[in-house]
């Protein structure tokens, strides 16, 4: 009676045991809030405008979040999903938009407006300094030999 | 006079050197003026007011969720009723009921086509929702926002009923709150 009972109790705590793995490794593949919102900090709701998703109080975007941990889950990566979102949704619901089409202006243009901006820059400057050295040599020793000089200088003894 | 002669062409000469090429001064022109084009454009764009009541309504084409592919212009001599929605919009859920029974009276008849276009939703939410009011007209999701973007939508629920011309015959902005209602926009359309 007494070894029927601990078989039992044996066989009770080796099911919990088994029930205890089997609910940790189902917790340990649903993503965590972290790992759901690394993804939806980089998708935008289109009902909510600017405001990233993973900020957004709507049940909308709270739905987009539901289907990012589904998708997780599912084993589908950051990049997967993103491109899921933008075929449903459109590149719109992108942080990022995507380098391609008139989009590439985006990447381009601000490069080229920073460079030639600095080019621009660098010509004035480099342009300014030889004017500066000229103008204070001429201030310190003013030509001798010019007309005008001399004859301003003999107008003003004369009037003396 | 000779003096004034000898500093003008100094002066020139210098503003040369100093002056960017003119190669530089054409290209920056030409990349700004390219450069407000496009943004005029992305304006005017961005501005152009929704289909207007009369307005022939652009060809467009919903799959559905379960694997149709309804086109706009394969329903030409049909009343089309158009109606935006989603699972999350409690005001949508108002005329869920409303929207079925219409859908129902007109069925048979076959000249009303009701075409439901999930906005900005998740599937499973949505076929949730479909299962939940028994809605049985087609309905499939807005598929970057192409339908939405053509109507220039608001919000959910709005609803558009294009008429057998294929033009835009009458809108409604917000839920239906009768049966009658929707009935009599239809009504006035056949």
């Amino acid at each position: 009676m007494k070894s029927r009972r601990t078989k039992i109790a044996l066989m009770l705590a080796l099911l919990a045991i088994a029930v205890s793995a089997v609910t940790g490794l189902a917790q340990s593949n649903q993503p965590s809030d972290d790992e759901v919102n690394a993804v939806a900090k980089e998708l935008y709701c289109p009902v909510c405008e600017n405001i990233p998703l993973d900020v957004c109080p709507t049940q909308a975007c709270a739905q987009w979040r539901d289907l990012i941990r589904q998708k997780l889950s599912e084993g589908w990566n950051k990049e997967q999903i993103k491109q899921y979102f933008a075929a449903q949704y459109g590149d719109r619901v992108l942080a990022e938009p995507p380098r391609e089409g008139l989009n590439w202006l985006v990447y381009i243009l601000p490069p080229i407006f920073f460079l030639g901006g600095v080019f621009l820059v660098y010509r004035v400057l480099s342009n300014r300094k030889p004017l500066a050295k000229a103008s204070t040599v001429d201030a310190a020793s003013p030509a001798p030999d010019d007309p005008y000089l001399k004859r301003l200088e003999e107008e003003l003894k004369s009037r003396k | 006079m000779e003096k004034t002669v000898d500093n003008t062409a100094i002066s020139e000469s210098e503003n040369r050197a100093r002056g960017l090429p003119a190669w530089i001064i054409v290209a920056a022109f030409a990349i700004l003026v390219g450069f407000l084009a496009l943004i005029a454009w992305g304006l005017n764009r961005a501005q152009q007011p929704p289909i207007q009541v009369g307005d022939r309504v652009p060809p467009f084409t919903l799959s559905t969720f379960d694997g149709q592919q309804i086109k706009l212009d394969d329903l030409d001599g049909k009343i089309v009723v158009v109606n935006f929605w989603a699972s999350w919009c409690k005001p949508c859920e108002q005329e869920a009921a409303e929207m079925e029974q219409v859908w129902l009276n007109n069925q048979a008849e076959g000249q009303v086509v009701f075409l439901g276009v999930d906005w900005v939703d998740t599937e499973p939410e949505a076929k949730r929702y479909l299962q939940q009011f028994q809605i049985t007209y087609p309905n499939g999701p807005d598929l970057r926002t192409s339908i939405s973007q053509l109507f220039r939508i608001k919000g959910v629920p709005e609803t558009y009923f294009i008429g057998k011309d294929g033009r835009l015959a009458d809108f409604k902005i917000g839920p239906f709150t009768s049966v009658a209602e929707l009935q009599g926009m239809i009504n006035r359309l056949k």
